[in-house]
């Protein structure tokens, strides 16, 4: 019997004002599977992210999580479903008014039962996993862009969630900043075998974490395959996009301007 | 056709802005019992006095003692004149009390604190915290909303009380100190005329001034546009909103006031 996917999604549409921007989205996600979606800035990259998290609902269609559908599950029940997530967000999204350690608390004392816990303790052993123990007094204004994103990867990983979503976890940084993100991405999921979607338009980060690639273009995945099989695929729209060429079309458009 | 078009857009996006605020209250009042049930959330209200209510102290005080102080000295002319200097006690004391301690605490609370409301608010959501809340699984308008806008009923009849103490003293100082008028008159036909109603009334009506700063600002924060101008016109919305607000709801409660006291104690005549 094949295995239920972790993540699934069937037939997902979504549209802003007159702008679609999922057209019937499906997608199979195994547990322990890293699958990174590229495409093109403003393809809805972000919002298929924020759907398999119930943040944003889809017009129609369903969304699963271990074989619970999410998009139709009551508010209480879903918040309580969020715990299994990690979220990487693409700003970081640290709260400006509390410490490092703060943050990465934060989701362990909104658990009931965290009182029996020792808090300082996970903080330590999560700032460690990603190479920062000891920053657990700095606030997010004294750090730098590559230490946010880090902390926001200890505060994503705080409750050892089974799926992470990592919205753009390279943008902004250096090379070597970004390669220190790709390396944590690949320990967790060796130390705490996770399920990962990451979202990028890194395509060195892409190649060095993923299992699985798909591209997203006008609303559908317009490829879903290996490394391997991208490096080799003919799509004209995905090679342009792998080799970082723009096409006659984007090249008008400056001219126009 | 274009015009009808545009009218029924704005018709949607109006209905629709005025469904979300109503879903925003709702959120905000079922919420509210639940938080004051959980200890744990207690500790979210203590930064928010501070921040709502000590360090709105200061501007309360300015702003109560000249509101005294200008209408003492409007009025003690025309009331020599006519030979009732001693009664000036009246007129500024019930101003103060009834109307202005409340009317201008609340729009300086507006500006003061609302504005930082919303741009905390505001920033929090163009850099996605509101959202991780979300995915962390905490309720935002719990989390954020509902001690701000706690504070704000808690606190705006306390600074509208300094707003009314300081009144009180710019008004006797001007009367007693700077115009000679005598004490002993002054004070006794001033507490004969104000009553523990009219403090009543001018507290209560700083309680939904409260509310609806805490509430609009919240509000705004939360549903701005992305950067730093949709930061700044959400601030500069919900100031001008809960100004608007302030004056339209205390035309409605004065009335509403007025009519509660003429049924049970009725009609008195203060001069």
């Amino acid at each position: 019997m094949e295995p239920v996917p972790i993540i699934e999604l069937a037939n997902v549409h979504k549209r802003f004002g007159q702008q679609v921007v999922l057209d019937g989205v499906n997608l199979r996600l195994n547990r322990g599977e890293t699958a990174v979606v590229i495409g093109e800035s403003g393809m809805g990259k972000s919002v298929l992210l924020k759907h398999i998290v119930g943040l944003l609902s889809p017009d129609s269609g369903e969304i699963y999580y271990d074989g619970i559908r999410v998009d139709t599950l009551p508010r209480n029940q879903l918040m309580r479903l969020r715990e299994h997530f990690g979220y990487l967000f693409q700003l970081s999204a640290l709260f400006d008014s509390m410490t490092a350690g703060e943050n990465v608390a934060f989701p362990i004392r909104q658990q009931k039962n965290s009182k029996n816990l020792d808090i300082d303790k996970i903080v330590s052993e999560k700032l460690r996993l990603v190479g920062l123990d000891g920053i657990q007094s700095k606030m997010p204004s004294e750090m730098s862009g590559g230490q946010k994103k880090r902390v926001a990867l200890a505060r994503a990983i705080a409750l050892e969630p089974s799926v992470i979503l990592y919205d753009e976890p390279t943008t902004g940084l250096d090379p070597v900043r970004a390669d220190v993100i790709n390396e944590l991405i690949l320990r967790l999921q060796k130390s705490i075998n996770v399920t990962s979607i990451v979202v990028t338009h890194d395509m060195a980060s892409a190649y060095k974490v993923a299992d699985r690639i798909l591209m997203l273009h006008g609303g559908k995945f317009i490829f879903d395959g290996t490394c391997e099989e991208l490096k080799s695929c003919s799509i004209e729209r995905v090679r342009r996009f792998i080799e970082g060429r723009a096409s006659e079309e984007d090249m008008l458009s400056i001219e126009e301007a | 056709m274009l015009g009808l078009e545009t009218i029924g857009r704005r018709t949607v996006e109006t209905l629709d802005t005025f469904g979300q605020f109503w879903r925003f209250v709702g959120g905000t009042l079922w919420w509210i019992p639940q938080t004051a049930l959980r200890r744990k959330d207690w500790g979210l209200l203590m930064p928010q006095f501070y921040i709502i209510g000590v360090r709105s102290v200061p501007v309360m005080i300015i702003t109560g003692l000249f509101v005294g102080l200008v209408i003492a000295a409007q009025a003690v002319e025309q009331l020599r004149a006519a030979g009732l200097e001693d009664r000036m006690g009246i007129l500024v004391n019930l101003s103060v009390v009834k109307e202005l301690g409340p009317v201008l605490a609340g729009v300086m609370l507006a500006g003061r604190v609302g504005g930082a409301l919303t741009a905390e608010l505001g920033t929090m959501k163009v850099t996605d915290q509101l959202d991780a809340l979300r995915v962390m699984g905490t309720d935002p308008i719990r989390h954020l909303v509902v001690p701000r806008v706690v504070a704000c009923i808690l606190l705006a009849p306390i600074l509208t009380l300094y707003c009314d103490i300081m009144g009180a003293w710019g008004g006797q100082f001007v009367a007693i100190t700077l115009e000679d008028i005598p004490a002993e008159p002054y004070l006794y036909y001033m507490a004969d005329a104000v009553e523990n109603w009219d403090l009543f009334a001018g507290l209560i009506k700083s309680v939904v001034f409260g509310a609806a700063i805490g509430i609009i600002s919240c509000y705004k924060g939360f549903h701005c546009r992305a950067g730093a101008e949709g930061v700044g016109r959400a601030c500069t919305s919900a100031f001008v909103t809960s100004f608007i607000v302030i004056l339209v709801t205390d035309f409605y409660l004065l009335r509403m006031m007025q009519d509660m006291y003429d049924t049970i104690w009725g009609f008195k005549a203060i001069i």
